[in-house]
């Protein structure tokens, strides 16, 4: 039988924010244990939260960037459980109003080669809410240790419909999220610091069901890839249970990725009453049309939108789009050096393929970059303009660029790499040349074509080596045919 | 300075601090020696440091000498029920659960205090976690009525109450649930104050119930409460549930002749269950207004009869919730016969908690579970509106309500420990202005047979305290209730 799988993705992203969403102490990560606290974090008696504004206003961007519906008024609830790594016993978060409801999300499978861009789908989305973060538990050998360093971080949790059927869609949902809230500075989305975290739901049924079949829950998803893999994984391992006369249990599993399987870790007989109830502490926060516009007039342009710009605005091919908007502090650099440059393309050439190589090479990031924008435009133009060749931009005023910061101008003078200025010259010294060779000239003319090098050669060493290699070419061509 | 000190008025200390008849640290002095001499048959005081209270005066009286008091109640004794957050003192709830534990921050009305140079005299005892009405409730001590030390002081500010009735304070805070400053004010014959909810911040406060809770003064006048709330009231950034005004200026009206009013007596307050010298004596101050030349409007809170069925589903689903916090992993009570982190919830909450508060908690949690909480956290809320419905129409018609603070006087000890229903009937004529959020006053009214104080209630409209306090001053001034004190020695 032909099994289909039904994918849904909870993700979790801190919001970067000044402070915690309730206190006005700072968030961060990997900073003494215990010290990113206050009264309010520990959920001391007698304390109360108080909303961040900021956490608030990422969330309705990201919410708007999702296409989602942003409710007129917002409020929070209390999430009843006890764990050691809640402080309060309840986590604060949205029950029935959440800051978003609905939405979608523009995703790009994996296209058939590098070169070729992969099929577009919109998944759709359930909400998003904006919630409190937990601690961390530490277990040694014979207790536990709580850091509640993380505790109050600012969360946005994004709910997917179950709209996915592969892992490659999951793959690639996961990437264009994380594109969007890196565009709108909403987090860094680092996975390793859990800025970014996924949980997924999966069920399978044979295709043509309608019924969805039994779900279940894959947390410890801690990469992008890992929930390629442990979805992957986890949709034979059902289709295998059906297959040989089984019948699957609603759990929640584990993914152990050394391991690359996942694990039983609770039945759904063992979930929660979370006891939801309105937080008597916190107002509904109210989201006028001022607030509202304000916000969506500072939305940044989508990452799939900026991609189809590239394509009708400065013709660049797809590969070095794909690369372009993957980052968009380099959209940035190179949207600055197209507007100087007058092939805007090179220009995204330059960038993507010498600079980026060159940052690569030296361990450096963009923003260490000691090359800017316009310098890039310069270099394109210089080349344009046929003032240096493309080769010589390419050996010598691009390295020593990169390594100074210098103006490709300032080289190619200082370095005397200027192309001749006039052809008069040129002309000049390739007669000369002629002249005083005709030996080679002979050899030409009796049909060794190769000949010409030599003569070429010499002229190159005459204008030490500042001279258009084709323009020569061409000079000594027409020199020696009139000799004929 | 002429006379028992222990039963000045704030307004007189503040004159005699100001005119350097007495000094702060005299003043502190006196209390702490008349705390020694009563406190043990009161038994208000759940812990205070005389040293520190001295320190605190000796700074007061330095800042007047050199002519920089802080503010109005610069060298006043003032003592705080033990569930308001006093940085580096003991922060109890009068529970096993937080016997250790002491606060390493100020509440912001403690702030207040401190800003306007007060002296922090102590912690008043309490109903564990401020559930109850008698004080009985405290895992620590219980406290006594100073009229009558057989008697319960009231609660669940039971000690705030005692404490200025028998004159070891002149003026406490205590904190309002569901009658809990303006029950035990009127068992002890003191002025206690409800505020508006959100006029008083509740940050430091530990919540009981956050939509209710509120902080207020008691005090021995009028006047004194309307001196207090100048203090603590006002917005603060730091409870988003804090109303974002500034506050009146309380003092003025209270001088000169106000009103005749237009009050309301609501019809609902005055049936069964009702003591007969109770309500004779609140119909005599109701007369009293009336002879004043004030209409008195006969007024129907038609769901009166819901609230404390409304108040017990509110305020323990909220209680359920905020006490979680409270579960042995760190600065609570912890059980040592604990085996995993389960097993350490259950043995430190079952040991830590009291009778009154598990009761509470498991009610909550109840109202609240999936499958119930349409039919009664949702439906609670919904008559919760219709309440304050009732006293939107009733205060269109009236200036003020008048009612008796509660169904009787002050009980025995004992009296109602076992019957928590009738317990919680003390409460029926207080909760329903803090369902509301409307602020409620009780004052001394009068005495019964047994010389047992009465208390009169008056309860007003939203942020209207010092129309309040005019109305509740102008019969005080009439009436010499608040110049008798109790006599709090042992009856052989």
């Amino acid at each position: 039988m032909e099994y289909e799988a039904v994918i849904g993705l909870e993700v979790h992203v801190q919001v970067k924010t000044e402070s915690k969403i309730f206190s006005s102490v700072g968030v961060g990560f990997g900073a003494q244990p215990n010290s990113l606290t206050d009264p309010v974090v520990l959920g001391f008696p007698g304390v109360l939260p108080v909303i961040n504004r900021e956490a608030v206003e990422k969330s309705i961007k990201v919410g708007m960037l999702l296409n989602g519906s942003i409710p007129r008024v917002t409020k929070w609830d209390r999430k009843n459980y006890f764990y050691p790594d809640s402080p309060k016993n309840y986590q604060i978060s949205q029950f029935d109003q959440p800051i978003c409801s609905g939405g979608e999300l523009e995703i790009e499978l994996k296209g058939p080669s590098r070169n070729v861009m992969g099929e577009h789908k919109t998944i759709a989305l359930t909400r998003a809410h904006l919630e409190e973060d937990v601690g961390k538990l530490i277990h040694l050998e014979n207790e536990s240790l709580v850091d509640f360093n993380r505790a109050g971080t600012p969360l946005l949790e994004i709910v997917s419909q179950p709209d996915m059927h592969t892992p490659e869609e999951a793959y690639a949902y996961l990437t264009a999220l994380k594109m969007l809230l890196i565009y709108g500075e909403v987090s860094d989305c680092d996975m390793e610091k859990g800025q970014l975290r996924c949980d997924a739901n999966v069920s399978v049924r044979p295709v043509g069901q309608k019924e969805l079949g039994v779900k279940v829950e894959i947390k410890n998803l801690n990469s992008i890839s890992g929930v390629r893999n442990g979805l992957a994984y986890e949709i034979e391992r059902q289709i295998q249970v059906l297959e040989g006369g089984g019948t699957l249990a609603q759990e929640t599993r584990g993914w152990d990725a050394a391991k690359g399987m996942t694990y039983h870790m609770r039945s759904k007989e063992e979930s929660h009453d979370y006891r939801y109830f309105p937080d008597p502490d916190l107002m509904p926060v109210r989201i006028d049309h001022q607030w509202r516009d304000r916000l969506h007039a500072s939305l940044p342009e989508k990452p799939f939108d900026r991609q189809r710009r590239y394509f009708d605005a400065y013709g660049l091919p797809y590969t070095l789009t794909s690369v372009l908007i993957s980052d968009p502090e380099l959209c940035h650099f190179f949207e600055e050096a197209a507007k100087r440059a007058k092939r805007p393309r090179q220009a995204a050439n330059w960038i993507v393929n010498n600079l980026l190589g060159e940052l690569g090479r030296a361990g450096l990031t963009l923003s260490e970059s000691k090359v800017f924008p316009d310098q890039i435009a310069q270099l394109v133009n210089l080349i344009g303009e046929g003032v240096i060749s493309k080769n010589l931009a390419k050996e010598r005023v691009f390295p020593e660029m990169f390594k100074t910061g210098d103006n490709p101008a300032a080289i190619v003078q200082a370095r005397g790499l200027g192309q001749s200025e006039s052809a008069e010259d040129l002309e000049k010294i390739c007669s000369e040349i002629v002249q005083a060779n005709p030996d080679a000239v002979a050899e030409v003319l009796s049909g060794n074509k190769k000949a010409i090098n030599f003569l070429k050669g010499r002229v190159m060493r005459a204008t030490r080596g500042k001279a258009n290699p084709a323009l020569v070419g061409s000079l000594l061509e027409e020199l020696i045919a009139e000799k004929g | 300075m002429p006379g028992e000190i222990y039963f000045k008025t704030l307004a007189q200390l503040q004159e005699a601090l100001a005119s350097k008849s007495i000094s702060s640290v005299e003043l502190t002095r006196d209390h702490l020696d008349r705390i020694q001499a009563v406190d043990g048959r009161i038994q208000a005081f759940n812990s205070w440091d005389e040293e520190d209270c001295l320190r605190q005066a000796e700074a007061s009286d330095e800042r007047r000498a050199a002519g920089r008091i802080k503010g109005p109640l610069d060298g006043i004794p003032v003592g705080v029920k033990d569930v308001i957050a006093v940085r580096d003192q003991p922060l109890t709830c009068s529970s096993r659960m937080l016997e250790h534990f002491v606060s390493p921050y100020d509440a912001t009305v403690i702030s207040r205090l401190k800003n306007a140079g007060a002296v922090l005299l102590g912690r008043l005892n309490m109903d564990e976690f401020a559930m109850g009405s008698s004080t009985e409730n405290s895992a620590i001590k219980i406290t006594f009525n100073p009229w009558d030390t057989s008697r319960v002081a009231g609660g669940s500010s039971g000690g705030s109450a005692a404490a200025v009735a028998a004159g070891e304070l002149p003026v406490s805070l205590g904190s309002d649930t569901g009658g809990s400053i303006r029950q035990p004010a009127s068992f002890c014959g003191v002025v206690g104050l409800k505020p508006t909810y959100g006029l008083v911040s509740r940050f430091g406060l530990v919540a009981f119930a956050s939509s209710l809770d509120q902080i207020g003064p008691l005090t021995r006048t009028v006047g004194d409460a309307g001196r207090m709330l100048q203090v603590i009231a006002g917005h603060d950034p730091r409870d988003s549930t804090s109303i974002d005004t500034s506050p009146p200026d309380y003092s003025e009206g209270l001088a000169e002749k106000k009103g005749p009013w237009k009050l309301g007596v609501p019809q609902e307050y005055f049936a069964e269950g009702l003591d007969p010298e109770v309500k004779a004596a609140i119909e005599a101050a109701i007369d009293w207004y009336a002879d004043r030349g004030c209409e008195i409007v006969e007024i129907s809170l038609p769901h009166m009869h819901l609230a404390i069925s409304v108040y017990y589903i509110i305020a323990t689903a909220e209680a359920s919730s905020n006490l979680a916090r409270y579960d042995g992993v760190r600065y609570t009570h912890r059980s040592d016969r604990a085996g995993d982190v389960v097993d350490l919830y259950f043995k430190s909450r079952a040991e830590g908690f009291g009778e009154e508060v598990k009761r509470r908690i498991i009610l909550g949690t109840y109202v609240l579970s999936s499958g119930y909480y349409d039919a009664y956290y949702l439906r609670a809320q919904k008559i919760r509106s219709l309440i304050r419905q009732d006293f939107t129409k009733a205060f269109a018609k009236v200036d003020g309500l008048l009612t008796p603070t509660s169904p009787f006087v002050s009980f025995k000890a004992g009296e109602k420990t076992r019957d928590p229903l009738a317990m919680y009937l003390s409460d029926i004529y207080t909760i329903s202005a803090n369902l509301a959020g409307i602020p409620g006053i009780s004052l001394p009214c009068g005495f019964n047979s047994q010389g047992l104080p009465i208390g009169l209630q008056i309860l007003g409209e939203p942020m209207e305290e010092a129309n309040l306090l005019a109305i509740a001053h102008s019969f005080e001034r009439a009436h010499d209730f608040t110049d008798r004190h109790p006599n709090p020695a042992p009856p052989d």
